[in-house]
């Protein structure tokens, strides 16, 4: 942003008494930025654990416990089938198991054939499952329903035991099949 | 005497000859007696519209305007989002209160003095920042658009522009720019990407490369000249100048830099579009340049003579170069007007004269952008994608001009 005194002298007498007010150089205020403001204050290591809920695929961010596919399967019926049906097909709120209904034109986008990455569904159902009580499962429920779901998908076996170790290692069958955009304008249509 | 502060119902649409005897309650109003106490009462139609305006004192000045009883312009709404009356607008400024709503657990109420934003991860000093905090930076304030990329819908001939693409609308953003706050908390040189977490139920996240934050993010506070309004994130949200809407997180708590994406649930099961060879196209950020017709359009009418066709243009990667309009069913094509002014992605308004000699026709916009980018047609998209539609989805968009003068939108496949 510039700033510049905005009037002009009146007379060619007025300007030869001129300071400097004129002619000097317009300042800059981006320039003159400091290195720091000083606001804000210093986050504890306390709060951000509180608050950084978040799981990668490389598994950083999971939690201590684990889930099986049997337990995890009675915690769905109480509280997902409503909304993503028995079996997690069909519900109001959509399919989160894959099934190959010959009578669909196109497969519902499930778990199973359109989630590239396992921790993505531990990381989403903790955060904000189920819908009318988000945020109100405990780790161990959420393990239960990720292993539950990825079974479910035919994606592990149903003796498996799903933790922070487990999890980053299951290979989900979408994972091919995801391209970075690389649309970058210009005449082509992509 | 007696002050019409705000009116609350009105019985009927107000017409003089819906109104006959005059005398029947027309309205309900919150009043201010000549005491000074507001009180809730009905109001004639005699007392709210007068045989003549000007030998009657109208509603005295109040603390907030109201927008005109005869004026009824309103969202659109379904259970996810709620879009804007494109057909409505006047100029390139949508109302706060008609800007597109899209929220993935409702609207939370954020009690502004108890909420803040963290920033941590790759960052030399992890900072909470208090709204008070943020207001306290330097401000930086422009006039952009927001576009959901799952903005469009066809299949009928009785859709409006709201209903075909009512999720873009445009405001004046204010706020702090993030690299400003990235200086502040010192980001680490190996931070390539960061997240961005809203304080909604849903607690929606969206993993955004770090340059994009380094460029032109904006953590605004303020929308058209006061703070955000709740459905657009109060008291703080992402804008990220360009990008598909659901990148600029509302309700913003939390900033956490790493160095890799978090392939979060709205990055991968939603917000990828399917592409040819059966693949899934990931972190599609940009939106493509897009136009449409505003005016003439569903459900309005025209009659023979002159008519000035009216819409809206705009891209995510820069200005609007030009707009044509076709009135032959995409025969040929002539230049619009482009209306200053011309931002960087910011919806543009064009206009172009037509005179209508009563044949039955469709007319129709497209954009070039300043990247030579050219609007296509739902045929191009499909040719260029395949056949499964999706986000990102821009086409041209077609009005049938009927002889008696009905406007239709014309349904793709």
């Amino acid at each position: 942003m510039t700033f510049w005194v905005n009037f002009l002298p009146d007379s060619p007498d007025e300007a030869r008494k001129d300071d400097g007010l004129y002619t000097q150089k317009p300042v800059v205020v981006g320039d003159t930025l400091p290195a720091a403001f000083g606001f804000g204050r210093t986050a504890t290591q306390a709060e951000i654990a509180r608050l950084d809920i978040d799981v990668r695929p490389d598994g950083k961010g999971l939690p201590a416990g684990e889930g099986k596919p049997a337990i995890g399967k009675v915690i769905f019926a109480q509280k997902c089938a409503a909304c993503h049906g028995v079996g997690g097909v069909g519900g109001p709120n959509g399919s989160l198991v894959t099934t190959n209904d010959p009578a669909k034109k196109r497969p519902d986008k499930t778990i199973g054939n359109y989630w590239p990455y396992a921790t993505t569904v531990f990381d989403y159902i903790r955060r904000a499952m189920p819908f009318s009580e988000p945020g109100s499962l405990t780790n161990e429920e959420v393990y239960n329903l990720t292993a539950y779901l990825l079974h479910a998908n035919g994606i592990i076996d149903e003796k498996a035991v799903i933790n922070a170790q487990t999890l980053p290692k299951v290979t989900m069958p979408a994972q091919t099949l995801f391209v970075p955009d690389d649309r970058k304008g210009g005449p082509e249509i992509k | 005497m007696k002050k019409i502060l705000r009116l609350d119902q009105l019985t009927t649409k107000l017409s003089r000859r819906a109104m006959l005897g005059g005398a029947a309650t027309a309205a309900v109003a919150i009043v201010q007696t000549a005491q000074g106490k507001t009180v809730q009462e009905s109001v004639s139609i005699t007392e709210l519209l007068p045989d003549d305006p000007t030998k009657k004192v109208g509603t005295l000045a109040g603390e907030v305007g109201t927008r005109s009883s005869f004026e009824k312009v309103v969202k659109k709404p379904s259970d996810i989002s709620s879009r804007s009356p494109l057909q409505d607008f006047y100029g390139i400024i949508t109302p706060s209160d008609l800007h597109f709503e899209r929220h993935h657990a409702g609207v939370p109420v954020i009690d502004p003095t108890k909420h803040e934003l963290l920033i941590h991860g790759l960052v030399d000093k992890p900072l909470v920042f208090t709204v008070a905090d943020l207001k306290r930076f330097p401000s930086v304030s422009r006039i952009a658009f927001l576009e959901c990329s799952g903005n469009f819908r066809t299949g009928k001939e009785t859709m409006s522009p709201q209903d075909i693409c009512g999720l873009t609308s445009q405001s004046e953003w204010t706020g702090v720019k993030l690299s400003t706050l990235f200086r502040e908390v010192g980001v680490k040189p190996s931070a390539s990407w960061f997240l961005a977490e809203g304080g909604d139920a849903a607690v929606m996240t969206r993993s955004i490369p770090v340059k994009k934050g380094w460029d032109d993010a904006i953590i605004a506070y303020a929308q058209n000249g006061e703070a955000l309004r709740p459905e657009q994130g109060y008291p703080v949200r992402l804008f990220l100048p360009g990008w598909e809407g659901n990148t600029s997180v509302k309700w913003l708590r939390r900033i956490e830099l790493g160095d890799a994406p978090w392939h979060t649930r709205e990055e991968t099961s939603k917000y990828t579009e399917s592409i040819k060879g059966g693949k899934i196209r990931q972190f599609s950020f940009d939106i493509d340049a897009r136009s449409i017709i505003t005016f003439p359009a569903y459900p309005k009418t025209v009659e023979r003579g002159w008519i000035e066709i009216r819409g809206l243009a705009w891209s995510g990667r820069g200005k609007v170069a030009r707009v044509e309009v076709s009135t032959d069913a995409g025969k040929s094509w002539q230049l619009a007007t482009l209306q200053d002014p011309i931002l960087d992605k910011a919806h543009t308004a064009f206009r172009y004269l037509w005179n209508w000699n009563g044949a039955e026709t469709e007319i129709m916009s497209r954009v070039t952008d300043e990247t030579g980018y050219i609007q296509p047609t739902f045929a191009q998209l499909i040719e260029a994608r395949g056949p499964d539609g999706g986000y990102h989805f821009n086409p041209i968009a077609a009005w049938q001009i009927k002889s008696d003068g009905r406007v239709l939108n014309r349904p793709e496949r």
